[in-house]
Order: structure tokens, then sequence, then C-alpha cells
């Protein structure tokens, strides 16, 4: 068995861009769910959205930075579009409404109708609109090897988008630590706990459900963004089980926390790369093809995360303390 | 405020259902709500005297607090228009009915269970520029009032004893603890007045005569209560003015120990104990509740009895 080849696979892991663009995704749950309570059953629909806006926009040979901003503001517009009839409602609405909207974005973008825009089923080439990414790059041409990872400098799965990623990551967990810390956070954890409580103290509760949702949903159409920046824009590769990735990984570094989306995605992918990795190595192709070990490792990290769940529910980040005590 | 101050402002009180008062903070005018077929609340007229205490009490299902939740924007009348301080609220969603100067408390105590006393306490302030998103990111902008809210918030804590438990979540507080607390963040909004909802139900007896004298103190210091309650006992003992209502309508209106023998709140309040005054203390002796308790068990068993023939009646056909 080669440990280093899959020490550092694994390790690689820890800093691919996709792990970044869960976390952001992530964070972005953590303002809905874990600061305001709020049931989004569909981040990978923001994430599609975001991804589209971003692609969409560069493709026809605008900048990265219209791309982002296209992709932001079409965020906003998909959460006011939500938000408007259910956050008046019980919370479960928003959750039917948002797993439903999630899917229709999906449908709509891989319909063979919308094959002018969004590629239809084959998606968006990431040739193609990934050279307005490139345009930003500060690195020089060409590859470059860290220890014993080579990557190209600049282009596509690159050193430059991970710089990128975890900056922004660093930048949105220094946002939500501050927020968490401020009146306004005070606030939506008051809307968490109790929206009547916040509303019979003069609160407008409609409206700070409404920013949050912006709020979470612009990170997750951003996280939408770096997901596709190393690969291509596919609208089955952001369905339901990203949605639900992204709440495992959430859950399982902590609502609530600063650092949980971040310890909750690292712990994820690199797990599920060990998995696999020492599984092709050690069982024979004849007992297990290799699709099959790509299967069964989701198997093992569900197991995994049931324990998990059982005998750590607060996460690994979570607070003790503030879950233990439920009298609602 | 004296007993006979307080005599002297409802003197020319009329002790009839939607009687004018001489300084009315809230005035109700045909507030309507029916849920389905059933009238919940049908209420004419409704004054409410400012800086006085008045109770608001009637039989289970008789709209008490339909109407505190009409009043307060946490429901939506039928018809109906209601003014506090001169400026209509109806139609208002809840929480600019509080930013009015208007703020209530719940029957289940709505604590925020996972939050410590203090950030509840500091979560009832108005005018903190740090609840706008943007001015959050700018801590210099939003404390010095959260200084100020602090500051404010802790002698709050003291006056309700509360204070030993400034950093403790409030899921951890006794039944009791709660209600304190929930009174003390309202009051964090500095309301003109303040809408109490069954401030009792749920507190220990040792708490009980804190309580009455935390609501005494608050109209001492100027402010209107108007609180729902089922005790008789509380009510006599701390209100000022009482509006009973029955089957959604205001049925009387006059000072405690006037209405308690008022026949129509006896004929809907009382039924079976219509000659018991409910004022009297020696109903709370330990006899008089166990013959109560016998009573009812009797109704209960006749009941039973009647339910069980019933049955076998369909049984058989």
């Amino acid at each position: 068995m080669d440990w280093t080849s899959i020490l550092a696979n694994v390790a690689g892991e820890l800093f691919h861009p996709v792990t970044a663009a869960y976390v952001i995704a992530a964070i972005g749950l953590n303002v809905h769910f874990g600061l305001t309570g709020l049931l989004n059953m569909g981040q990978a629909g923001f994430m599609l959205i975001g991804a589209y806006g971003f692609a969409i926009t560069t493709l026809a040979g605008n900048s990265a930075l219209t791309g982002f901003l296209v992709g932001m503001a079409a965020a906003v517009l998909f959460a006011l579009l939500l938000g408007m009839p259910t956050l008046r409602l019980r919370g479960d609405y928003l959750a039917i409404v948002t797993i439903a909207a999630a899917e229709i974005v999906r449908l709509i973008g891989r319909s063979t109708s919308m094959t002018w825009l969004t590629g239809g089923n084959a998606g968006i080439a990431g040739d193609g609109f990934k050279n307005a990414f490139h345009a930003t790059c500060l690195l020089p041409e060409g590859d470059t090897t860290v220890l014993f990872w080579t990557y190209s400098n600049c282009y596509s799965n690159s050193w430059w988008l991970r710089i990128v990623a975890w900056v922004l990551v660093a930048l949105l967990c220094l946002l939500v630590w501050r927020l968490m810390r401020s009146p306004w956070g005070r606030v939506l954890k008051g809307i968490r706990e109790d929206e009547d409580a916040v509303r019979s103290l003069g609160k407008s509760v409609y409206s700070y459900k409404m920013q949050s949702l912006i709020l979470g949903g612009c990170m997750g159409a951003l996280g939408g963004i770096v997901f596709v920046l190393p690969q291509a824009v596919q609208a089955d590769s952001m369905g339901r089980p990203t949605t639900f990735f992204v709440w495992t990984l959430l859950l399982l570094g902590g609502a609530a926390t600063v650092f949980g989306p971040v310890l909750g995605s690292m712990l994820l992918w690199s797990s599920l790369m060990l998995i696999k990795s020492v599984m092709r190595d050690v069982i024979p192709a004849t007992v297990l093809r290799t699709e099959q070990i790509e299967s069964f490792s989701f198997v093992v990290v569900g197991v995994t995360l049931m324990m998990l769940i059982i005998f750590r529910p607060q996460g690994i980040l979570g607070d003790k303390k503030e879950l233990s005590i439920n009298v609602r | 405020m004296s007993a006979d101050a307080t005599r002297s402002v409802f003197s020319d009180v009329e002790r009839v259902p939607g009687a004018r008062k001489p300084d009315p903070i809230l005035v109700a005018d045909g507030v309507h709500r029916a849920f389905g077929g059933m009238v919940a609340v049908d209420v004419d007229h409704l004054e409410v005297q400012r800086g006085k205490i008045t109770a608001l009490i009637g039989p289970n299902g008789a709209g008490k607090t339909t109407l505190f939740n009409l009043l307060t924007g946490f429901d939506k009348p039928d018809k109906g228009e209601w003014s506090f301080n001169g400026r209509s609220l109806a139609g208002l969603p809840a929480g600019k009915v509080a930013k009015a100067g208007m703020v209530r408390t719940f029957q289940l105590t709505k604590a925020l269970s996972r939050m410590t006393v203090i950030e509840n306490m500091r979560l009832g302030a108005p005018r903190q520029p740090g609840e706008n998103l943007f001015t959050a990111l700018v801590p210099p902008l939003w404390r010095p009032r959260e200084a100020e809210i602090t500051e404010q918030a802790e002698s709050l804590l003291r006056r309700f004893k509360l204070d030993a438990k400034r950093d403790d979540f409030a899921g951890s507080l006794s039944g009791g603890q709660r209600k304190l607390l929930e009174m003390a963040r309202a009051l964090m909004n500095g309301p003109e007045m303040i809408m109490l909802d069954e401030p009792m139900a749920g507190v220990n007896p040792a708490l009980t005569q804190s309580l009455l004298g935390h609501i005494q103190a608050l109209r001492d210091d100027g402010m209107t209560v108007l609180f729902v309650e089922h005790d008789m006992h509380m009510v006599r003992h701390i209100s000022d003015w009482v509006v009973v209502m029955a089957e959604g309508r205001i049925v009387a209106e006059g000072p405690p120990d006037d209405v308690m023998r008022d026949q129509a709140v006896i004929d809907a309040y009382l039924g079976a104990h219509h000659d018991t005054d409910l004022g009297d203390d020696a109903l709370l002796s330990d006899e008089v509740a166990e013959q109560l308790e016998a009573e009812a068990a009797e109704e209960d068993a006749e009941r039973a009895e009647e339910a069980t023939r019933r049955e076998d009646e369909e049984g058989r056909a």
C-alpha cells in the first residue's frame, strides 16, 4: 500500500476548492439555520443559481467581477421570491418551498429547451466561462509543486483558485463572527428561539428573516461559483445530494458556530477520500469494483455520521450547554 | 398612588360595559373576531384608563386572550378600530404596536431558552443601531448604546431579583423566574402600557406576592397595566378597575368589589357557586377546596355515566 500517495490525496482534499465551496455554502446555511432557525432545504438551488449567473455572464465576454455581481443579484431575487410568500408562515413551509424551488431550478437548467442558455443536460463546459476568472490571476503562468501537490498556477483547478477560495472562506468566517456577536445577530438568535417573543418586543421579524435568507442565499451562490470553477457547470452536480452534503457537514462541524462549517467540510471530504483510497488499495476488484467502492464509501461515511449525531448531537464544535437545555 | 386617589378617578365613571373614562390611553370600538361560526370576540366599546391597573376577567373561552392578541397585532380582527394614545393601531403588525409603546407578555412564557438572561434583556431594548445589518459590522457605532442598555438591564434585573442569574441560560430558570424575566424584558422596551396575559399562571405561591408587588410598582411608576387573570383573589387585591368578558362580549365593568357582586358577572362566571364571595380568602382554605373538588368529581362521574349510557344505546342501535 502506498501510504504517501494516499495521505497526499487525503490532505489534498483539505484545501481543495470544492471543499472550500462547500464551506462557503455551509456558512450561508449556518446563517439560515444556526443563527435564524430557517429550514432551508434548497441550498443547492442557490448554488446553482449563482453558478449559472456567473458562467452565463462571463461566457458572454464580461469580467469575473460582473459575473460575480450577476450571480449575487440572481441569488437576492431568488431569496425574495422564496421568502415573500413563506416567511410569514410557520418554518416547515420554507423547507417545502426551498426543496421544491431548488429542484425547479435544476430541472429548468437541464431541460433541452434551455440548451441555448444553460447548455441543457450537458451543461456549460469549463473552458468557456473560466477565462474570465483566469484573467484575474496574479500568479505567473505555469505549474507549481508544493510538497506532494502539483497544480497549474492559474488555470481551472489551480493554486490561484485555492488562494481565492480560502481567502473568501476566511472573510466570510470573519463576517459571521462579527454578526453573531452583534445586536443584529442577537435578534436573529431570538427569532430562532421564539419569533413571537421577538415580535412582542417591537422588532420586525419578517424583515430580519428576509435579511437572513438573502445573506445566506448569497453565500450559497458564492459557494456555487467556487464549486464550478475547477470543473464545469452541470445542473445535476448541484441537486438534492448537494443540499444534504451541506447540511451534513454543517451539523458535523456544529451549527451556530463560526468554524463548524470549515471543520465539517474538511473532515467530511478528507475522510471520504481516505476511505475510498484505502478500499481501492485493499479490496480486490473481483470483490468490489471501483464504482461500487465509490458508493460504499458513502455508506461508511453515513454510518459514521449517524454515530456522531447520536453521541455528539451538537456537532464537533457545538456548545453542549446550549443544546442540552431543551425546554421549548 | 393611594386608594383614595384611585377612587376619585373612577368616581364619575359609570358601572356599565363600555363606560367612558376620564383619560383613556386605549380606546377600542366594534372589535369583532370569529373563528368559523364561533364568535370569539365582539367588543362594542372599551376604554382603559391611563396610569391604572385594569383587570380583564372572565370564564374560560370568554375571548380575553383573543382580545389581547387582536389589540397587540398578533391576530387580525374581522372588523374593528382601536387607538392608543389617540393613534390608530388597527391593522398594524405586532412589532409596530410594541414600538408605539404597548408591550405584552404571554400566557405561556416565551423566555428565549438558549439565550442568557442578560441577552434576553438586551433584546428588549429599542433604538439599538446595531440591529441594522450594516451598522452591526462597525461596533463603534453601537457599543455606546449597548453599554446604556446593559446598565438599564442590570438595574432591572436587580429590581426583579434576577441579577444572580445574569449569565445563566433563560431555559434554566424556574417558571416564576421566567415570568419575572418576561416582565423585565418587556420593561426594557420602555412601554407606556404593559399587557400581562395571566401573569400568575404557573407561578409558585411564594413568588406570587412579589409578582403582585412588582405589578403595583409599575403602576406607581406611571405605567398603565392591563392584565388577564383567572385568580380572583389577585384581581381583587391589586386591580383598580375590572372588566368582565363572557362569550366574547364585555358584560360588566366596575371597581373590583362592586363587580364581584354584579348579577351579570355572577351568572356568566360562577354558575353553581353564585352565592360565594369570590374575593373571600376563606375560599382558599383546604376544606372549601376539598368540598369543591368533591363536587367537581361528582359532576364528572355523572357526565361519565351519561356518556357510558349513550355509548351503550348506540351499541345496541
